[in-house]
């Protein structure tokens, strides 16, 4: 993974200074709260129902067991002994204090860690896919463009003030695990015909309360030209995104007011202009950042298989938890293994700081020290022997976090809602342990199959409901908790925005209708159908009539 | 209010002309693009020096035939978070070759400052709450740039493809 250099280091170092002055300038009164307002916000810090919020940023969702472990220090120190894993693969504390927020950041940058960018309307902390350089269907990995563009974007004086956030999302795999088509740009890695690496382009797509699936404005952008092609479409939109409603700011309005076509030609039109400057990176830079992420030394791991089957042989709640929750990986006797944190009845995406250090230690042991925290709000350890992934399940069972339920109903996003959330109309997190306890048997689950089930507890669909194949929704109604179902949604490389199926239901009706839904399904499947697959063969028809008893 | 020229506390030579003011016959003024567009001989003929305002949803573009007669050019930031001025000093430098005085006027923060001097800003009317003085700290609270921007200052990227070259210090250009 990327090493900071003495360069990096003293970024995060001055930030730090920066702040700590900012945080005195504001308890000492010369900063009005209003006036703090947009310099707390780029660095992560909001004010939530109850107390300030932290976000810290992961980029592209890497971790090294150190930083890990100093997540779980912080979570000790500062917080309630838990952190909270985001949908943008960061990590939230829910309870820091202001005059604390400086020391907790200096400790941050002692392990290369920062909160820069994850809130304001500036570029965000870019994503990728969570199994970024172990995919064996991967062109290259996505991490060494992420970083580039992690640095780019960084403190970046033309665009700290765009019209509203702004979303940047990397994948190299044809299996689309970062949803790129729902960011305001989404990259996916390709070759041409002769061999060339580059990227096509998607601007405009997004969730909130105008989700779109965002058109391609250029199918192959050669992989130099990456930052100034990025500079000409955030140069266009910060001129002529609106400005006037906050609700019509992002890319995606632009490029949908404006038209896709059109809007292509005017960051067509600005590239060429910059296309040729300094704004790209010399080779010998991308080089050098290429080379963090170079493989690491497997073993040859060559009877790693074989032990593997005898344990799966022996031992049928391994074996379940192989079948679901490990994926392939691209090296000879090694596999990917994804750490559910959705145990039954459990908040989604909480860890606490004994989970953390239980991962860590695990990282160190078997996974050359590195974990990846995945945009569904899981954990994962990317390079798992496949002979050692027994005594990984081991002690991830003392820790809870064995749940063998990746990418079934019970594995699903919530965002904080009412529970933290200044802007939630509605609660998540009780609603997402109701449905996981609903759903508490394994077996049936498995029976079920992939189900993504996805709850936001306001518009703003921090919890992806859009692209849920099941999505609920929080609204308020004359100070009632209502909750919206839509069907068909998906974040992957089949995106789709799901439709709603009908009027709303209240909170205690909720659990019931996705029950509903789901047997509906379990009725009308065809052989290994996923429910998403169903619901696009047979169209709302037979889950209307489910749910409502009409057609 | 306070003004900032080339990061330091300066004595202010310019006055903002209102429309359908007489425009002093000496001494900098600085007016609007429309009366700019309507009075341009009588302005230029001025034996002193003129500047125009140039408001964020104007593109810096309609300036093209005009940057070569202009001393000075403000650019107003009604809002702290109205970012739109920033592209266009940096058109205005990078691509249209503007050389004058390039000053950002408005509710200019502390905190702004650093980002708007990147992007080709030489002069800054200071309204923040604290003291100007202090505030003049605020251009180097972070040495590190990792963009090429208008100031030319050396990006990480450039330093480390350069390692004997130092750090340049920051300053527009």
């Amino acid at each position: 993974m990327y090493i900071y250099d003495e360069i990096d280091q003293t970024m995060v170092d001055q930030r730090v200074n920066q702040f700590r002055d900012q945080v005195r300038r504001r308890i000492a009164g010369e900063l009005s709260e209003d006036e703090f307002k947009p310099l707390r916000l780029m660095n992560g810090v909001y004010l939530q129902l109850h107390a300030y919020m932290l976000r810290v940023a992961i980029p592209y969702g890497t971790l090294s067991a150190e930083q890990l472990r100093k997540l779980a220090w912080i979570a000790r120190k500062y917080d309630r002994g838990y952190g909270h894993f985001t949908t943008r693969q960061n990590l939230q504390y829910n309870w820091p204090k202001l005059e604390e927020l400086p020391d907790l950041l200096a400790e941050l940058a002692s392990v290369q860690m920062h909160a820069l960018q994850t809130s304001g309307n500036c570029i965000r902390n870019v994503t990728a896919d969570q199994f970024a350089g172990v995919a064996a269907d991967e062109v290259i990995d996505p991490r060494i463009h992420a970083e580039i563009i992690r640095q780019w974007s960084t403190l970046h004086p033309e665009f700290t003030f765009l019209p509203r956030k702004f979303k940047i999302a990397v994948t190299g795999a044809e299996t689309d695990r970062a949803a790129v088509k729902v960011h305001d740009i989404g990259l996916i890695a390709k070759r041409d015909v002769a061999g060339e690496l580059g990227f096509e382009v998607i601007v405009g797509g997004g969730l909130g309360r105008t989700p779109m699936v965002g058109p391609t404005i250029r199918d192959f952008l050669p992989e130099r030209h990456l930052l100034s092609y990025l500079e000409a479409v955030l140069r266009v939109y910060n001129q002529l995104g609106r400005r006037d409603n906050m609700y019509k700011a992002r890319v995606k309005i632009l490029v949908h007011e404006t038209g896709a076509e059109k809007f292509t030609e005017m960051v067509e039109r600005e590239w060429e202009q910059i296309r040729d400057t300094a704004v790209d990176l010399p080779a010998g830079e991308r080089e050098r950042i290429a080379a963090f992420f170079n493989p690491p030394l497997y073993d040859k791991a060559e009877d790693a298989a074989e032990t593997l089957t005898r344990q799966v042989a022996g031992d049928a709640d391994f074996a379940h938890w192989v079948e679901t929750n490990v994926a392939p990986h691209k090296a000879d006797g090694y596999a990917i293994a994804n750490i559910s944190l959705k145990p039954i009845g459990g908040v989604p995406g909480d860890a606490s700081a004994e989970q953390m250090d239980a991962v860590a230690a695990l990282a160190e042991r078997f996974s050359f020290s590195e974990i990846r925290v995945t945009h569904e709000q899981n954990l994962v350890l990317p390079h798992v022997r496949q002979d050692e992934l027994y005594a990984v399940w081991q002690t991830l069972k003392s820790y809870d976090l064995h749940t063998p339920n990746l990418g079934l109903v019970s594995d699903m996003i919530a965002c904080p809602g009412m529970d933290y959330c200044a802007l939630a109309n509605a609660r998540s997190i009780p609603l997402a342990q109701e449905i996981s306890e609903r759903f508490a048997d394994l077996d049936r689950q498995y029976d079920i199959g992939e189900l993504k089930l996805k709850i936001s507890g306001c518009i703003n669909a921090c919890g992806h409901h859009h692209v849920g194949h099941i999505g609920i929704l929080g609204v308020d109604r004359k100070g009632e908790e209502y909750y919206q179902i839509t069907l068909g949604g998906s974040g992957a490389e089949d995106a789709s925005l799901g439709d709603i199926v009908g009027p709303a239901f209240p909170y205690d009706k909720v659990v019931n209708a996705i029950e509903t839904l789901v047997d509906a399904y379990l009725g009308v499947r065809a052989d290994n159908e996923r429910f998403l697959d169903t619901y696009r063969r047979l169209g709302a028809d037979p889950f209307k009539e489910a749910l409502y008893g009409v057609n | 209010m306070a003004l900032i020229k080339d990061r330091e506390l300066s004595e202010d030579s310019w006055v903002h002309i209102e429309d359908g003011v007489p425009v002093p016959s000496d001494g900098g003024a600085i007016v609007s693009l429309e009366r700019w567009q309507a009075e341009r001989d009588a302005l230029s003929g001025r034996n002193a020096p003129i500047g125009i305002r140039l408001d964020s949803d104007t593109p810096a573009e309609n300036l093209v035939a005009d940057i070569d007669r202009l001393d000075l050019i403000a650019v107003p930031f009604s809002q702290f978070k109205d970012g739109r001025g920033y592209s266009t000093a940096r058109l205005l430098r990078e691509r249209y070759g503007f050389t004058g005085e390039l000053r950002a006027v408005g509710n200019i923060l502390r905190d702004q400052l650093a980002f708007l001097e990147r992007c080709g800003f030489d002069s800054f009317e200071y309204a923040g709450g604290t003291d100007a003085t202090e505030a003049l700290r605020a251009f180097d609270e972070i040495e590190v740039v990792y963009q090429t921007a208008t100031d030319r200052r050396q990006s990480a990227a450039a330093t480390r493809n350069h390692p004997s070259r130092a750090f340049s210090n920051g300053t527009s250009g």
